[in-house]
Parts: structure tokens; sequence; C-alpha cells
């Protein structure tokens, strides 16, 4: 299986949750990105300090990434531009009705053993398998 | 007085900006970044390349010992209290909104994570994606909160 990269993915997971761990160490915040990102759209008074400055972090970490490795940024898209918008209205909304997405129910939520994060990774995880699965054999239509 | 302060410490500023490059390079390195990646790691059915897997149990490695260590203590280093989410209960909107959003990252491969973290291409999918994100975020404010 060649494009298998248990490596990579471990190490880029265990940054992940070095990230989520000294953001709670530190700030007492959960690193979970819907719920950073949704805090700066509609500020509350005091809130959105903190939030922008992990993101400009995570903009930052990305970017350097990217600058040590060239080839490690590879972001293939193969949804039609209607698709695309679609999913990012789902993504949005539905991480908002949830309260989250992988990585404050799945990282964060799990390692607090949180009955609501346990119950939406298996939820989000499913749906997304059995779509994967609707989208590209049973209909074909991406 | 409980409320969150005006300023940040400037330490902890610098632990959020160093927790947000660790997060963005995880992403990058993990290839969570690549919606091409997850869609194969989702698709279990087709050629399934299970190393997204490693990610979940990577950050798990580390947060499941790391958070239980830290929530024994009574307060984070540069705050003065946690914030952490006081719902308990498992709710219809959890239920529905984790549906939805598994609907979404199964069609275009991308949760919001890796949709900022990929903006630094400045490919125009991606531009795409996280605008409609924003519009679905805000969505959901005008019509619940």
């Amino acid at each position: 299986m060649e494009s298998f990269t248990p490596y990579s993915a471990l190490i880029g997971g265990l940054l992940i949750g070095a990230a989520a761990a000294l953001t709670l160490y530190s700030n007492g915040r959960i690193a979970g990105i819907s719920g950073i990102l949704s805090g700066i759209l509609v500020p509350k008074s005091v809130d959105a300090l903190w939030r922008i400055i992990f993101i400009l972090g995570l903009l930052a970490g990305s970017l350097l990434a990217g600058l040590i490795s060239a080839d490690a940024v590879v972001v293939e898209i193969r949804t039609t531009p209607l698709l695309t918008i679609l999913a990012g209205l789902l993504v949005g909304f539905g991480t908002r009705l949830g309260s989250g997405c992988t990585s404050g129910h799945g990282i964060c939520g799990l390692a607090r053993f949180s009955r609501r994060s346990f119950t939406a990774t298996l939820l989000f995880m499913t749906t997304a398998i059995v779509t994967v699965y609707l989208t590209r054999h049973l209909l074909g239509v991406i | 007085m409980d409320s969150s302060p005006a300023r940040l410490q400037w330490q902890a500023g610098a632990a959020l900006f160093l927790a947000g490059l660790l997060f963005g390079a995880g992403l990058v390195v993990s290839g969570m970044i690549n919606p091409g990646k997850v869609i194969g790691f989702l698709d279990i059915t087709g050629s399934w390349d299970p190393s997204l897997i490693l990610v979940m149990g990577g950050g798990l490695l580390v947060t499941l010992p790391a958070f239980q260590l830290a929530l024994k203590s009574s307060r984070p280093l540069f705050e003065s209290k946690f914030y952490l989410p006081t719902l308990q209960v498992v709710d219809r909107k959890l239920i529905s909104g984790s549906i939805l959003f598994g609907v979404g990252w199964g069609i275009a491969g991308f949760c919001p994570g890796p949709a900022l973290a990929a903006l630094v291409t400045l490919d125009g999918d991606v531009y795409l994606f996280v605008v409609a994100m924003i519009g679905g975020m805000l969505l959901h404010h005008r019509l619940f909160e």
C-alpha cells in the first residue's frame, strides 16, 4: 500500500496532541478549531484575542511546515465548486450545532471522557464513511 | 468575578501562538491537511488508507494523560480558571449537528482545522470551502443564538 504513511501520521498526531495539551495547561482552553473560529466571527466582548492568536499560530505552523518540506503541503480537492460550497456550509453549520469537530470532540473531548464527545465522534466518523461510500461508490457522483 | 481578563499576559499569548504553531505543523505533517488523503482514510470499501487513524491515536496518546494531569491542578498556568464545556447531556442538537458535519466532511474531505491550515497554499478551492464554512457558522448563529 503505497499511500500508507504511519510514521508521519503518528508524528503529526503527537504534535496536535501536544498543542491541545499546551492550550489547556497554559490557558485552560479547549483546542477545538470550530469553536475557536466561530468565537471570532461573533466576538463576545473580550473573548476574541486568544482565539486570533491561536489561529495566527496555526497558519504560521502550516506555513513553516511547508517551508521546511515543500512536498508536505499537498492539498487535493476533487469536488466541484458547488459541492465544495455545500460541504463547507454543512461543516460550518454542523460543527456549531454539534458543539465541535474532529479536534474539539475527537482529540480534547475524548481525553476528558466526555459522553457528548464520544457520541459526536462516533457519529461524524460513521456519517463521513457512509457519505464517502454513497458518493464515491454507490452513486458515483464524485 | 470570573470573567476572563481583557488583557492576556504575554506568556499566555506566547503559549497560545506556540500551541497554534504545533497544531498547524501537525496537520501538515500528518497529512490531515490533504482532503485526498482524508477521503482515502474514510473510503473503507475502496482502496483504504488507514494512516489517519494514527493521527487521532497519536493525539490521544498525549492528551489522555496530559488532560488528566492538567485538570488535577486548580487552575491553568496563565488564567484564573479552566474554560470547559458544561453541557453533559447528549441532545438532539449534538446528534444532528455531528451528522451534518460528517456528511460535509465526507463530501469534501475537509474539517475546520485542516481547511484553515490549507489557506496558506492560496488554493482557490480552499478559500471557497472556508468562506462557505464561515457562512454555515454565521447561519447557525443567526438561527440559534
